[in-house]
């Protein structure tokens, strides 16, 4: 299966998506990303148990301090997916690449390039 | 442990508006195990203030920095060759914290950047509750272990009042009514009878009503 997905996607693997910290998902933006996904496996079917609902929580924690900051939160997402859904993850990469596009490159990178 | 809560972020940004040198200064007593004020919040908080001077286009200098304790000397010390660099202390420590700090350093803007809540112990991951407040005269044998100071909504000592009701405070379903509780566990360990001591009026001298309190140890003192 050899899908498509846009390449300004970068990956970051982790053993679980519970791995992923607040402070991986703040820094990412301190260093001028334009958005941040978690890609964690289905609701029910971490293999950890709450790996994936902890990520999660993280994600949730980090919209609420974008928010407080001034920036769309909808700039980090959490989806959920299985490791068999090829598709759903080029779709996903997809799908966010637009959401970005519309939201625009970071208020941050922008206000560092000025 | 005492137990705090974060300030708003926008109330952090507009304490340090204008000064360009931060340092977020966590402690890693109480706060660090009530997850407010360690190291890894210290980071969530410096992280957070950097994207807010970025975005703003101003110099992100927001430094980090974790004392073993705020409360005592030795360790506010630790900050003797650094304090000066700084056009701002954030610390994260409970409301003694900035205080030590900007007494040692008398020349460096210190701001809060938790507001300091209670004495209590966690209920579970996450959820902690009021136990302490600190009185000066611990007297919670006499009620089954369980202090109606720190939990009764209006520290009766002679209690419940008429507003317990199945097993909650008046002021809200989520208050459980401690006085409910203290005669539950005395009924189950028999020991009801010794509730029917009617207790006089509380010596507040003790508490922050005697004004603030110092404590001397001779035997320890230098």
């Amino acid at each position: 299966m050899r899908l498509q997905y846009p390449t300004n996607v970068r990956v970051i693997q982790l053993p679980c998506s519970g791995r992923v910290d607040i402070l991986h998902l703040l820094r990412s933006f301190e260093d001028g990303v334009d958005g941040v996904y978690v890609a964690g496996c289905m609701e029910g079917d971490c293999h950890f148990l709450t790996g994936n609902l902890k990520a999660r929580r993280k994600v949730e924690y980090v919209q609420k301090v974008l928010e407080s900051l001034g920036i769309e939160p909808e700039r980090i997402a959490m989806y959920n997916m299985s490791s068999a859904e090829g598709p759903r993850f080029a779709e996903v990469a997809r799908e966010f690449t637009e959401r970005i596009k519309e939201l625009g490159p970071s208020p941050i990178a922008t206000a560092q390039a000025a | 442990m005492i137990v705090g809560d974060s300030k708003p972020l926008e109330e952090i940004l507009s304490m340090i508006e204008g000064r360009d040198k931060v340092l977020v200064l966590g402690c890693r007593g109480c706060v660090t195990v009530c997850n407010v004020g360690g190291e890894k919040e210290v980071g969530i908080l410096a992280s957070a203030l950097r994207i807010a001077r970025k975005k703003a286009g101003l110099p992100p200098t927001v430094e980090e920095m974790t004392l073993e304790r705020q409360c005592d000397p030795e360790y506010v010390e630790e900050l003797a060759d650094v304090a000066e660099n700084y056009d701002a202390i954030v610390s994260i420590a409970c409301g003694v914290g900035p205080q030590f700090v900007s007494e040692r350093f008398r020349d460096v803007a210190v701001f809060p950047g938790i507001n300091t809540t209670f004495i209590g112990g966690a209920l579970e991951h996450g959820v902690w509750a009021e136990r302490c407040q600190s009185c000066g005269n611990c007297l919670v044998h006499n009620f089954g272990g369980l202090c109606p100071i720190a939990r009764c909504s209006k520290s009766l000592m002679n209690g419940p009042c008429g507003g317990s009701a199945s097993g909650n405070c008046e002021i809200s379903p989520e208050v459980p009514c401690v006085w409910d509780q203290i005669v539950q566990k005395m009924s189950a360990m028999g020991r009801l009878e010794e509730l029917e001591q009617v207790w006089p009026n509380k010596n507040w001298l003790t508490a922050r009503d005697g004004g603030p309190r110092k404590r001397v140890r001779e035997d320890l003192k230098q």
